[in-house]
């Protein structure tokens, strides 16, 4: 039988989608005719919670799902895993005590997290989320899609960075670029129809907080400086409020909480509840009722302004500091963009407007803006948006490790990017082979206080006097912030062969192992249903000739005709609880071969029956 | 020799110290949309490599080039000029007794002499005005370079004295940038027993 194909024409190009991954949520968003806007799931919810839960069938599941797998399955549920994202074990012993992250004794450079039984690092839990926005967004558009903007904090580092990248890959997404949430939200309000200014990005959202000063030119954004912090966000918030709640707890019913898994999260369910209706009215109750007991504990938006007027406080440190590297005065800012879920609170709206001398602007839904503006930096890269660019930079300084544990800065933070410097090494010792290069990320100047990136072991050098070797190593920062180092021989030009080791994060050959995994199980999942679909089939066949063998039909057959047709069936049913599809679907077809005269002779009953009482002129 | 690397072929600048700043950016900003990386994401590996490559040495030139200092630096590469970092430790003769009063000053407030403050006030003060002086003296000398025939012994005679100039205002820079810290380091320590209060 013949298929028809829909031709979309050769050049139809797939595509590109914008990705919001968010500590506590994620958007997917796409560019189209009239603007950006945001890919709904099958049941029409814009927002996919950042949750990662393994089912009982041993798969990872995110979004609503995982969601109500928290309450009920803590010990197989995970959240705000951006967190982890591109740091070590000694990085998160702090947060340890706040999230209920169960972190495996042979976590190495990268961090491995327990769900149930099994061991998963943050890059893989978050290409679950993004898995998960995929398929939504390919359900939306009726059409693959494989190429993605992500979005991530300004103030991540390279390790952080390269992260996200690797979940991307995991999730069977080319990530075209990886762009800054606050720069993409300023993509989103369409500020360049003022065509020159300066504006600030506030940015304060789940787990990250990030301010980025640019000047509008033209439909050229360029950043002209970024500062933040990766690990302050409404989380903080909710922690504090949790902490609080907590004790409030044990002197109301006289039992420690914090121990129970499934108790916390409701509570910390409850405080997130209230906390956000405190952004609209002047008091709210924190709510529990767990086990037969029941807490009730009101707070207004005083008390609440002033336990958390100390995280606000810390927003704004960064902000004076973005300012003097903008060599700007708050005065000199035009207009502020607010973005991020935790701007709803109205003592950080006022500390805002306070600091820069302006009202802030809050139009668009601060939890979908950054997705909006991927998607706009996707049409971008598309070429379906002509007249905007977007020139970021890099937010933390490069540097090298050199004599005493100091640090050489090489490429200062607030470059644009991409960004390079060239620098010259050689040998210590005669005949000495390979040179070993140690790449860090900070604006401290000794090594101790800055961030490891990885370690560059230069090899194979040709053998002679000590300092006469030339390794010229060239430090590219590339337009994602992600450092790429490449490394020649200056005196005969040739490529220098170099390992790289991440001091955070996997290895090429980690991450390749990983799709390699994730393929093998996509084939164990395709056999599966092939052998599912095989049964489904069979069970049809099986039936209809079940019902053909009463029709008056089964009386015409000869009787070798039947026994052939016997024997095909229990053919059949030998191999339907098998596991190989193909050799259900031989019989099947054999069954089909053998019952063909059988189904030839019941049309031609029925025919002779519809005929019946039917005059023929 | 037209070398893709010099960032003044790059922008089609002339070689010269004195650089109109609008005019960098309205190039670097026509420069940009021509080879950013995003305008090349569905081309060829080779030619996104070469977008990558171009634009680094776009950005990397345009910071150079729009800061005088920095300018005035690369130039004097270029041109034969090395400009050592050691020589900046050395005390240009006429601070010599200034530098020796203000090392005083620093070590007193940093064993918590709060009487040292207005000293190390007034010497940043003057430090700062030293650097104004300098800039002047560096734009003179710049004109001057940007007057003379290329490679004649006028135009070296200018690199020499830049040279000279930019070493002792980045010793200058230096105490002024240790000067802040001090003041800084002091006044954050004081700072949670004015809390107390």
């Amino acid at each position: 039988m013949g298929t028809f194909q829909i031709d979309f024409g050769e050049n139809r190009k797939s595509k590109i989608v914008g990705i919001d991954l968010g500590t506590t949520n994620s958007l997917v968003a796409v560019m189209e005719l009239t603007g950006p806007e945001i890919i709904e799931d099958s049941e029409g919810r814009k927002i996919v919670p950042s949750i990662v839960s393994l089912s009982s069938e041993g798969q990872l599941v995110a979004g609503e799902t995982a969601r109500e797998l928290l309450l009920t399955n803590p010990e197989r549920t995970v959240y705000s895993v951006k967190r982890l994202m591109g740091r070590g074990v000694s990085d998160v012993e702090d947060e340890m005590k706040l999230f209920p992250f169960r972190i495996a004794d042979d976590s190495e450079s990268v961090i491995k997290l327990k769900l149930g039984d099994r061991t998963f690092t943050p890059p893989e839990i978050s290409a679950a989320v993004l898995r998960q926005l995929k398929d939504n967004a390919e359900a939306g558009l009726g059409a693959p899609v494989t190429e993605a903007v992500i979005t991530v904090p300004a103030y991540f580092n390279d390790a952080q960075r390269q992260a996200t990248k690797d979940a991307g890959r995991l999730a069977g997404l080319q990530v075209l670029r990886l762009v800054n949430e606050p720069t993409a939200a300023s993509l989103a309000y369409g500020l360049d129809k003022r065509q020159d200014g300066i504006i600030a990005v506030y940015d304060f959202g789940g787990g990250t907080f990030d301010i980025s000063i640019l000047r509008l030119h033209e439909g050229i954004f360029e950043v002209l400086a970024t500062n933040g912090d990766t690990h302050l966000g409404g989380d903080d918030i909710d922690n504090l409020l949790l902490r609080i709640a907590l004790e409030d707890v044990q002197s109301e019913w006289k039992q420690d909480l914090s121990r129970d898994s499934e108790g916390v999260q409701r509570l910390r369910r409850a405080v997130i509840q209230a906390k956000e209706e405190l952004s609209f009215v002047p008091e709210a109750k924190i709510e529990l009722d767990y086990r037969d007991m029941r807490y009730r504990r009101a707070i207004d938006r005083q008390l609440f302004d002033r336990l958390i007027a100390p995280v606000v406080e810390r927003t704004l440190e960064p902000c004076r500091a973005c300012l003097i590297d903008a060599k700007l005065t708050p005065e000199q800012i035009d207009e502020v963009v607010m973005v991020g879920g935790s701007t709803r609170i109205p003592l950080v709206r006022t500390a805002v407007e306070r600091l820069f001398k302006a009202k802030p602007h809050t139009e668009l839904n601060p939890d979908e803006v950054v997705a909006l503006g991927a998607a706009v930096q996707a049409g971008i890269l598309a070429g379906d948006v002509e007249d905007k660019l977007l020139l970021d930079v890099t937010p933390l300084s490069l540097g090298i490790e050199t004599m005493g544990g100091v640090v050489s800065k090489l490429i200062h933070r607030n470059s644009t990017i991409p960004a390079s410097a060239t620098e010259s090494f050689t040998t210590a010792v005669d005949g000495q082979r390979n040179v070993l290069i140690h790449v860090l990320q900070g604006e401290r100047e000794l090594v101790k206080d800055c961030r490891s990136l990885a370690r560059f072991d230069f090899r194979d050098i040709q053998p002679m006097a000590a300092g006469f070797a030339r390794i010229e190593v060239r430090f590219l920062i590339d337009a994602n912030g992600i450092l790429n180092v490449t490394a020649r021989d200056a005196r005969t030009g040739k490529e220098q062969s170099v390992e790289v080791k991440p001091s955070y994060g996997l290895t090429e050959e980690q991450v390749e192992a990983m799709i390699r995994e994730s393929f093998d199980k996509a084939e164990e999942d395709m056999r599966e249903r092939q052998v599912r679909e095989a049964r489904v089939e069979a069970d049809n066949v099986l039936t209809a000739t079940e019902k053909a063998q009463k029709n008056e039909a089964w009386a015409t057959l000869e009787p070798e005709e039947q026994a052939a047709i016997e024997a095909a069936k229990r053919d059949l049913q030998s191999v339907y609880r098998g596991n190989d599809h193909a050799a259900i679907n031989g019989r099947i077809e054999a069954l089909n071969q053998a019952t063909m005269r059988l189904a030839e002779n019941m049309m031609n009953t029925a025919v002779r029956g519809a005929l019946k009482g039917t005059k023929i002129e | 020799m037209s070398n893709p690397n010099n960032f003044y072929e790059f922008f089609g600048f002339e070689r010269k110290l004195g650089v109109d700043r609008e005019a960098l950016q309205k190039r670097f900003y026509e420069l940009s949309r021509k080879w950013h990386p995003d305008r090349f994401s569905r081309n060829s590996p080779e030619e996104q490599m070469q977008a990558l490559e171009a634009t680094a040495i776009l950005n990397d030139g345009y910071r150079t080039l729009k800061d005088p200092v920095k300018r005035a630096e690369y130039l004097l590469t270029e041109e034969g000029f090395p400009i050592g970092e050691q020589r900046s430790r050395d005390v240009p003769p006429e601070l010599l007794e200034e530098v020796f009063e203000l090392n005083m000053a620093l070590e007193e407030l940093k064993s918590g002499d709060e009487s040292a403050r207005p000293q190390l006030t007034a010497a940043k003060e003057n430090f700062v005005s030293l650097r104004m002086n300098i800039d002047a003296e560096l734009e003179r000398l710049f004109a001057k370079y940007d007057a003379a025939e290329p490679q004649s012994e006028t135009a070296k005679q200018a690199l020499h004295d830049i040279r000279g100039v930019l070493n002792r205002r980045r010793y200058i820079e230096n105490l002024i940038r240790d000067v802040d810290r001090a003041l800084n380091a002091a006044s954050d320590a004081t700072a949670p027993a004015q809390d107390l209060l």
